[in-house]
Protein backbone atom coordinates (compact mmCIF):
# COMPACT_ATOMS: atom_id res chain seq x y z
CA UNK A 1 0.00 0.00 0.00
CA UNK A 2 1.32 3.44 -0.88
CA UNK A 3 1.81 6.04 1.83
CA UNK A 4 -0.92 8.13 0.27
CA UNK A 5 -3.36 5.21 0.56
CA UNK A 6 -2.42 4.63 4.19
CA UNK A 7 -2.91 8.30 4.97
CA UNK A 8 -6.34 8.23 3.42
CA UNK A 9 -7.27 5.06 5.35
CA UNK A 10 -6.05 6.70 8.53
CA UNK A 11 -8.12 9.82 7.88
CA UNK A 12 -11.17 7.69 7.29
CA UNK A 13 -10.41 5.70 10.46
CA UNK A 14 -10.04 8.79 12.63
CA UNK A 15 -13.30 10.19 11.30
CA UNK A 16 -15.11 7.00 12.19
CA UNK A 17 -13.86 7.25 15.76
CA UNK A 18 -14.86 10.89 15.96
CA UNK A 19 -18.37 9.91 14.86
CA UNK A 20 -18.37 7.40 17.76
CA UNK A 21 -18.44 4.44 15.39
CA UNK A 22 -17.00 1.26 16.82
CA UNK A 23 -14.00 -0.48 15.29
CA UNK A 24 -14.42 -4.24 14.89
CA UNK A 25 -11.69 -6.90 14.59
CA UNK A 26 -11.60 -7.25 10.79
CA UNK A 27 -11.76 -3.50 10.10
CA UNK A 28 -8.64 -1.77 8.86
CA UNK A 29 -6.79 -0.05 11.71
CA UNK A 30 -3.46 1.74 12.05
CA UNK A 31 -0.71 -0.55 13.31
CA UNK A 32 -0.20 1.73 16.29
CA UNK A 33 -3.88 1.42 17.26
CA UNK A 34 -3.57 -2.36 17.16
CA UNK A 35 -0.35 -2.39 19.21
CA UNK A 36 -1.60 0.08 21.80
CA UNK A 37 -4.78 -1.93 22.25
CA UNK A 38 -2.91 -5.20 22.59
CA UNK A 39 -0.72 -3.56 25.24
CA UNK A 40 -3.56 -2.02 27.21
CA UNK A 41 -6.07 -4.88 26.99
CA UNK A 42 -3.48 -7.52 27.85
CA UNK A 43 -2.14 -5.44 30.71
CA UNK A 44 -5.69 -5.22 31.96
CA UNK A 45 -6.20 -9.00 31.59
CA UNK A 46 -2.92 -9.74 33.38
CA UNK A 47 -4.00 -7.47 36.24
CA UNK A 48 -7.18 -9.49 36.71
CA UNK A 49 -5.22 -12.74 36.74
CA UNK A 50 -2.47 -11.57 39.10
CA UNK A 51 -5.16 -9.80 41.15
CA UNK A 52 -6.50 -13.20 42.18
CA UNK A 53 -3.32 -14.00 44.09
CA UNK A 54 -3.47 -11.65 47.12
CA UNK A 55 -7.13 -12.53 47.72
CA UNK A 56 -6.85 -16.21 46.88
CA UNK A 57 -4.47 -16.49 49.83
CA UNK A 58 -7.27 -15.50 52.20
CA UNK A 59 -10.06 -17.80 51.02
CA UNK A 60 -9.19 -20.55 53.51
CA UNK A 61 -8.93 -18.01 56.31
CA UNK A 62 -12.18 -16.13 55.72
CA UNK A 63 -13.81 -15.59 59.12
CA UNK A 64 -17.26 -16.96 58.21
CA UNK A 65 -19.05 -18.92 55.52
CA UNK A 66 -20.74 -15.74 54.28
CA UNK A 67 -17.35 -14.09 53.79
CA UNK A 68 -15.89 -17.20 52.25
CA UNK A 69 -18.53 -17.67 49.54
CA UNK A 70 -18.30 -13.96 48.69
CA UNK A 71 -14.52 -14.02 48.41
CA UNK A 72 -14.59 -17.21 46.35
CA UNK A 73 -17.13 -15.66 43.99
CA UNK A 74 -15.08 -12.49 43.71
CA UNK A 75 -11.87 -14.34 42.88
CA UNK A 76 -13.77 -16.44 40.35
CA UNK A 77 -15.11 -13.23 38.77
CA UNK A 78 -11.56 -11.96 38.43
CA UNK A 79 -10.59 -15.11 36.56
CA UNK A 80 -13.63 -14.51 34.35
CA UNK A 81 -12.70 -10.87 33.76
CA UNK A 82 -9.19 -11.92 32.79
CA UNK A 83 -10.68 -14.39 30.30
CA UNK A 84 -13.12 -11.86 28.75
CA UNK A 85 -10.19 -9.52 28.25
CA UNK A 86 -7.78 -12.09 26.86
CA UNK A 87 -10.47 -13.11 24.41
CA UNK A 88 -10.99 -9.46 23.36
CA UNK A 89 -7.22 -9.08 22.98
CA UNK A 90 -6.92 -12.18 20.81
CA UNK A 91 -9.27 -10.61 18.24
CA UNK A 92 -6.36 -8.26 17.46
CA UNK A 93 -4.31 -11.14 16.12
CA UNK A 94 -2.19 -12.08 19.12
CA UNK A 95 -2.36 -15.60 20.59
CA UNK A 96 -3.12 -16.47 24.20
CA UNK A 97 0.24 -18.17 24.43
CA UNK A 98 2.10 -15.05 23.37
CA UNK A 99 0.19 -13.05 25.97
CA UNK A 100 1.03 -15.49 28.77
CA UNK A 101 4.62 -15.55 27.60
CA UNK A 102 4.78 -11.75 27.88
CA UNK A 103 3.37 -11.87 31.41
CA UNK A 104 5.60 -14.68 32.58
CA UNK A 105 8.81 -13.19 31.23
CA UNK A 106 8.02 -9.78 32.71
CA UNK A 107 7.74 -8.18 29.29
CA UNK A 108 4.13 -7.19 29.95
CA UNK A 109 3.06 -5.25 33.01
CA UNK A 110 0.11 -5.64 35.32
CA UNK A 111 -1.35 -3.19 37.82
CA UNK A 112 1.36 -2.47 40.37
CA UNK A 113 -1.16 -2.46 43.22
CA UNK A 114 -0.96 -6.26 43.34
CA UNK A 115 2.68 -6.04 44.30
CA UNK A 116 1.67 -5.03 47.80
CA UNK A 117 1.06 -7.75 50.41
CA UNK A 118 -2.37 -8.56 51.91
CA UNK A 119 -1.39 -8.86 55.56
CA UNK A 120 -4.65 -9.14 57.49
CA UNK A 121 -8.31 -9.96 56.90
CA UNK A 122 -9.02 -6.22 56.83
CA UNK A 123 -6.97 -6.07 53.64
CA UNK A 124 -9.74 -8.06 51.93
CA UNK A 125 -12.04 -5.21 52.91
CA UNK A 126 -9.66 -2.46 51.85
CA UNK A 127 -8.89 -4.15 48.51
CA UNK A 128 -12.57 -4.52 47.63
CA UNK A 129 -13.47 -1.03 48.78
CA UNK A 130 -10.46 0.92 47.48
CA UNK A 131 -8.74 -1.15 44.80
CA UNK A 132 -11.96 -2.29 43.15
CA UNK A 133 -13.37 1.19 43.72
CA UNK A 134 -10.47 2.75 41.82
CA UNK A 135 -10.72 0.04 39.16
CA UNK A 136 -14.41 0.86 38.60
CA UNK A 137 -13.57 4.55 38.12
CA UNK A 138 -10.99 3.51 35.54
CA UNK A 139 -13.23 1.01 33.83
CA UNK A 140 -16.61 2.70 33.51
CA UNK A 141 -15.42 5.13 30.79
CA UNK A 142 -13.96 2.15 28.90
CA UNK A 143 -17.45 0.75 28.30
CA UNK A 144 -17.60 3.43 25.57
CA UNK A 145 -14.16 2.88 24.11
CA UNK A 146 -13.77 2.70 20.33
CA UNK A 147 -12.70 -0.94 20.00
CA UNK A 148 -15.87 -3.04 19.99
CA UNK A 149 -14.63 -6.26 21.65
CA UNK A 150 -12.92 -4.29 24.44
CA UNK A 151 -16.01 -2.15 25.07
CA UNK A 152 -18.23 -5.25 25.22
CA UNK A 153 -15.87 -7.00 27.64
CA UNK A 154 -15.80 -3.90 29.82
CA UNK A 155 -19.59 -3.69 30.00
CA UNK A 156 -19.67 -7.20 31.39
CA UNK A 157 -16.79 -6.48 33.78
CA UNK A 158 -18.39 -3.30 35.13
CA UNK A 159 -21.70 -5.03 35.77
CA UNK A 160 -19.96 -7.55 37.99
CA UNK A 161 -17.51 -5.23 39.66
CA UNK A 162 -19.89 -3.33 41.92
CA UNK A 163 -20.51 -6.43 44.05
CA UNK A 164 -16.77 -6.55 44.62
CA UNK A 165 -16.64 -3.06 45.99
CA UNK A 166 -19.71 -3.46 48.18
CA UNK A 167 -18.51 -6.72 49.74
CA UNK A 168 -15.21 -4.98 50.57
CA UNK A 169 -16.97 -2.02 52.10
CA UNK A 170 -19.14 -4.35 54.17
CA UNK A 171 -16.03 -6.06 55.57
CA UNK A 172 -14.61 -2.64 56.51
CA UNK A 173 -17.90 -1.54 58.07
CA UNK A 174 -18.12 -4.65 60.22
CA UNK A 175 -14.54 -4.25 61.44
CA UNK A 176 -14.88 -0.50 61.97
CA UNK A 177 -17.89 -1.11 64.20
CA UNK A 178 -16.31 -4.07 65.99
CA UNK A 179 -13.87 -4.28 68.90
CA UNK A 180 -11.13 -1.63 69.21
CA UNK A 181 -8.66 -4.16 67.84
CA UNK A 182 -10.86 -4.80 64.82
CA UNK A 183 -11.27 -1.11 64.17
CA UNK A 184 -7.53 -0.65 64.43
CA UNK A 185 -7.06 -3.44 61.92
CA UNK A 186 -9.42 -1.68 59.50
CA UNK A 187 -7.60 1.64 59.98
CA UNK A 188 -4.25 -0.05 59.43
CA UNK A 189 -5.48 -1.57 56.16
CA UNK A 190 -6.76 1.83 55.00
CA UNK A 191 -3.39 3.37 55.91
CA UNK A 192 -1.52 0.86 53.78
CA UNK A 193 -3.88 0.74 50.77
CA UNK A 194 -4.84 4.40 50.41
CA UNK A 195 -1.77 5.73 48.62
CA UNK A 196 -1.21 2.72 46.37
CA UNK A 197 -4.89 3.02 45.34
CA UNK A 198 -4.34 6.63 44.30
CA UNK A 199 -1.27 5.57 42.33
CA UNK A 200 -3.37 2.93 40.58
CA UNK A 201 -5.02 5.64 38.54
CA UNK A 202 -1.70 6.23 36.83
CA UNK A 203 1.00 8.91 36.67
CA UNK A 204 -0.01 12.58 36.70
CA UNK A 205 -1.15 13.99 33.37
CA UNK A 206 2.11 15.83 32.70
CA UNK A 207 4.03 12.54 33.12
CA UNK A 208 1.64 10.22 31.31
CA UNK A 209 3.10 9.35 27.91
CA UNK A 210 0.08 7.64 26.40
CA UNK A 211 -2.75 9.94 27.47
CA UNK A 212 -2.99 12.20 24.44
CA UNK A 213 -3.12 9.47 21.81
CA UNK A 214 -5.37 7.32 23.97
CA UNK A 215 -7.86 10.16 24.39
CA UNK A 216 -8.04 10.54 20.60
CA UNK A 217 -8.86 6.87 20.20
CA UNK A 218 -11.34 7.03 23.07
CA UNK A 219 -9.25 4.35 24.71
CA UNK A 220 -9.21 6.80 27.52
CA UNK A 221 -12.04 9.23 28.12
CA UNK A 222 -10.76 11.05 31.18
CA UNK A 223 -7.21 11.86 32.22
CA UNK A 224 -5.49 10.16 35.15
CA UNK A 225 -5.74 13.28 37.29
CA UNK A 226 -9.45 13.64 36.62
CA UNK A 227 -10.06 10.02 37.52
CA UNK A 228 -7.98 10.34 40.68
CA UNK A 229 -9.89 13.40 41.80
CA UNK A 230 -13.17 11.62 41.14
CA UNK A 231 -12.01 8.64 43.21
CA UNK A 232 -10.95 10.82 46.14
CA UNK A 233 -14.14 12.89 46.11
CA UNK A 234 -16.26 9.78 46.15
CA UNK A 235 -14.23 7.83 48.71
CA UNK A 236 -13.66 10.42 51.46
CA UNK A 237 -17.35 10.54 52.49
CA UNK A 238 -17.36 6.73 52.56
CA UNK A 239 -14.42 6.76 54.99
CA UNK A 240 -16.47 9.15 57.14
CA UNK A 241 -19.30 6.63 57.23
CA UNK A 242 -16.80 4.02 58.40
CA UNK A 243 -15.44 6.39 61.02
CA UNK A 244 -11.92 5.83 59.68
CA UNK A 245 -9.29 8.45 58.92
CA UNK A 246 -7.74 8.84 55.47
CA UNK A 247 -3.95 8.87 56.05
CA UNK A 248 -3.36 12.25 54.41
CA UNK A 249 -2.86 15.31 56.65
CA UNK A 250 -3.26 17.60 53.64
CA UNK A 251 -6.66 16.26 52.67
CA UNK A 252 -9.09 19.18 52.83
CA UNK A 253 -12.42 20.14 51.23
CA UNK A 254 -11.94 22.97 48.74
CA UNK A 255 -15.15 24.97 48.65
CA UNK A 256 -14.21 26.84 45.51
CA UNK A 257 -13.36 23.71 43.47
CA UNK A 258 -16.10 21.66 45.17
CA UNK A 259 -13.48 18.94 45.48
CA UNK A 260 -10.91 17.67 47.95
CA UNK A 261 -7.35 18.96 47.90
CA UNK A 262 -4.90 16.21 48.72
CA UNK A 263 -1.26 15.68 49.59
CA UNK A 264 1.73 14.79 47.46
CA UNK A 265 1.85 11.24 46.12
CA UNK A 266 5.17 9.43 46.49
CA UNK A 267 5.84 8.81 42.82
CA UNK A 268 9.31 7.41 43.50
CA UNK A 269 7.63 4.54 45.27
CA UNK A 270 5.26 4.08 42.33
CA UNK A 271 8.09 3.84 39.79
CA UNK A 272 10.08 1.52 42.06
CA UNK A 273 7.12 -0.88 42.20
CA UNK A 274 6.46 -0.58 38.45
CA UNK A 275 10.10 -1.42 37.79
CA UNK A 276 9.79 -4.60 39.81
CA UNK A 277 11.07 -3.53 43.22
CA UNK A 278 7.77 -3.63 45.10
CA UNK A 279 7.39 -5.82 48.18
CA UNK A 280 5.67 -8.67 46.29
CA UNK A 281 6.72 -8.48 42.61
CA UNK A 282 8.89 -11.59 42.75
CA UNK A 283 6.46 -13.54 44.89
CA UNK A 284 3.51 -12.83 42.55
CA UNK A 285 5.38 -13.89 39.43
CA UNK A 286 6.70 -16.99 41.16
CA UNK A 287 3.16 -18.00 42.14
CA UNK A 288 1.75 -17.28 38.68
CA UNK A 289 4.50 -18.98 36.68
CA UNK A 290 4.55 -21.89 39.12
CA UNK A 291 0.81 -22.46 38.72
CA UNK A 292 1.14 -22.34 34.93
CA UNK A 293 4.01 -24.81 34.89
CA UNK A 294 2.42 -27.19 37.33
CA UNK A 295 -0.65 -27.20 35.11
CA UNK A 296 1.23 -28.21 31.96
CA UNK A 297 0.59 -31.93 32.34
CA UNK A 298 -3.12 -31.28 32.90
CA UNK A 299 -3.40 -29.23 29.71
CA UNK A 300 -1.46 -31.86 27.79
CA UNK A 301 -3.57 -34.70 29.19
CA UNK A 302 -6.81 -32.89 28.33
CA UNK A 303 -5.63 -32.37 24.77
CA UNK A 304 -4.51 -35.99 24.41
CA UNK A 305 -7.85 -37.18 25.79
CA UNK A 306 -9.78 -34.93 23.40
CA UNK A 307 -7.80 -36.26 20.43
CA UNK A 308 -8.34 -39.85 21.51
CA UNK A 309 -12.08 -39.31 21.82
CA UNK A 310 -12.19 -37.66 18.43
CA UNK A 311 -10.26 -40.53 16.83
CA UNK A 312 -12.63 -43.07 18.39
CA UNK A 313 -15.63 -41.18 17.08
CA UNK A 314 -14.21 -41.06 13.56
CA UNK A 315 -13.53 -44.81 13.66
CA UNK A 316 -17.14 -45.53 14.60
CA UNK A 317 -18.36 -43.48 11.66
CA UNK A 318 -16.25 -45.61 9.30
CA UNK B 1 6.50 -28.08 27.66
CA UNK B 2 2.95 -28.15 26.34
CA UNK B 3 2.80 -29.99 23.04
CA UNK B 4 -0.38 -28.46 21.66
CA UNK B 5 -2.39 -25.42 22.61
CA UNK B 6 -6.07 -25.74 23.32
CA UNK B 7 -8.04 -24.41 20.34
CA UNK B 8 -10.21 -21.31 20.47
CA UNK B 9 -14.03 -21.61 20.64
CA UNK B 10 -16.70 -19.00 20.04
CA UNK B 11 -19.48 -18.97 22.60
CA UNK B 12 -23.15 -18.23 21.90
CA UNK B 13 -25.67 -17.96 24.72
CA UNK B 14 -29.47 -17.86 24.69
CA UNK B 15 -30.33 -15.64 27.63
CA UNK B 16 -33.90 -16.94 27.87
CA UNK B 17 -36.31 -19.00 25.85
CA UNK B 18 -37.86 -16.93 23.12
CA UNK B 19 -34.61 -15.12 22.37
CA UNK B 20 -31.90 -16.13 19.92
CA UNK B 21 -28.42 -17.27 20.85
CA UNK B 22 -26.08 -14.29 20.88
CA UNK B 23 -22.29 -14.18 20.58
CA UNK B 24 -20.80 -13.67 24.06
CA UNK B 25 -17.07 -14.06 23.47
CA UNK B 26 -14.55 -16.83 23.11
CA UNK B 27 -12.44 -19.16 25.20
CA UNK B 28 -9.91 -21.97 24.91
CA UNK B 29 -10.78 -25.62 25.54
CA UNK B 30 -9.45 -29.03 24.54
CA UNK B 31 -12.76 -30.16 23.03
CA UNK B 32 -16.41 -29.19 22.61
CA UNK B 33 -17.48 -30.74 25.87
CA UNK B 34 -14.88 -28.79 27.84
CA UNK B 35 -15.74 -25.65 25.89
CA UNK B 36 -19.35 -26.00 27.09
CA UNK B 37 -18.27 -26.47 30.70
CA UNK B 38 -15.87 -23.54 30.57
CA UNK B 39 -18.47 -21.37 28.86
CA UNK B 40 -20.84 -22.04 31.72
CA UNK B 41 -18.24 -20.84 34.23
CA UNK B 42 -16.95 -17.91 32.20
CA UNK B 43 -20.12 -16.51 30.66
CA UNK B 44 -23.08 -17.58 32.81
CA UNK B 45 -22.10 -17.07 36.45
CA UNK B 46 -25.18 -14.91 37.06
CA UNK B 47 -28.04 -16.61 35.24
CA UNK B 48 -27.12 -15.03 31.90
CA UNK B 49 -28.22 -18.07 29.97
CA UNK B 50 -30.44 -21.11 29.50
CA UNK B 51 -28.62 -22.59 26.52
CA UNK B 52 -25.08 -22.49 25.14
CA UNK B 53 -23.64 -23.17 21.68
CA UNK B 54 -19.92 -23.60 21.17
CA UNK B 55 -18.26 -23.50 17.75
CA UNK B 56 -14.57 -23.90 17.13
CA UNK B 57 -13.46 -20.50 15.85
CA UNK B 58 -11.69 -21.92 12.79
CA UNK B 59 -15.05 -23.15 11.44
CA UNK B 60 -16.49 -19.63 11.22
CA UNK B 61 -16.26 -17.90 7.86
CA UNK B 62 -16.64 -14.14 8.19
CA UNK B 63 -17.26 -11.54 5.53
CA UNK B 64 -14.48 -9.05 5.01
CA UNK B 65 -15.20 -5.35 5.72
CA UNK B 66 -13.31 -4.56 2.49
CA UNK B 67 -16.20 -6.13 0.60
CA UNK B 68 -18.85 -4.22 2.51
CA UNK B 69 -19.53 -2.05 -0.52
CA UNK B 70 -20.50 -4.83 -2.89
CA UNK B 71 -22.22 -6.81 -0.15
CA UNK B 72 -24.33 -4.19 1.56
CA UNK B 73 -24.57 -1.07 -0.54
CA UNK B 74 -26.98 -2.51 -3.13
CA UNK B 75 -29.64 -2.61 -0.40
CA UNK B 76 -29.32 1.11 0.25
CA UNK B 77 -31.08 2.37 -2.90
CA UNK B 78 -33.94 -0.11 -2.80
CA UNK B 79 -36.39 2.18 -1.06
CA UNK B 80 -39.27 0.26 -2.66
CA UNK B 81 -38.59 -2.55 -0.19
CA UNK B 82 -39.94 -0.35 2.59
CA UNK B 83 -43.62 0.36 3.27
CA UNK B 84 -43.13 4.13 3.34
CA UNK B 85 -42.30 4.07 -0.41
CA UNK B 86 -45.97 3.48 -1.26
CA UNK B 87 -48.67 6.15 -1.28
CA UNK B 88 -51.84 5.25 0.52
CA UNK B 89 -54.67 7.81 0.98
CA UNK B 90 -55.23 9.11 4.54
CA UNK B 91 -58.70 7.56 4.69
CA UNK B 92 -57.08 4.16 4.81
CA UNK B 93 -56.27 4.04 8.47
CA UNK B 94 -54.51 0.80 9.19
CA UNK B 95 -52.25 -0.65 6.57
Amino acid sequence: MSEEQIRSLERNFNERIERDEKIEPKDWMPEKYRKTHIRQISQHAHSEIVGMLPEGNWITRAPSLRRKVALLAKVQDEAGHGLYLYSACETLGVSRDELYEQLHTGKAKYSSIFNYPALTWADMGAIGWLVDGAAIINQVPLCNTSYGPYARAMIRVCKEESFHQRQGFEIMLKLANGTPEQKEMAQDALNRWWWPSLMMLGPTDDKSVHTEQSMKWKLKRKTNDELRQQFIDQTVPQADVLGLTIPDPDLKWNEERQSYDFGEIDWDEFWQVVKGHGPMNKERMKARVGAWERGTWVRDAAMAHAEKKQARKEKQVV
Amino acid sequence: MATKNWPLWEIFVRSKNGLEHRHFGSLHAADAEMALENARDVYTRRNEGVSIWVVESKHITASNPENNGELFEPAQDKVYRHPTFYDVPDEVKHM
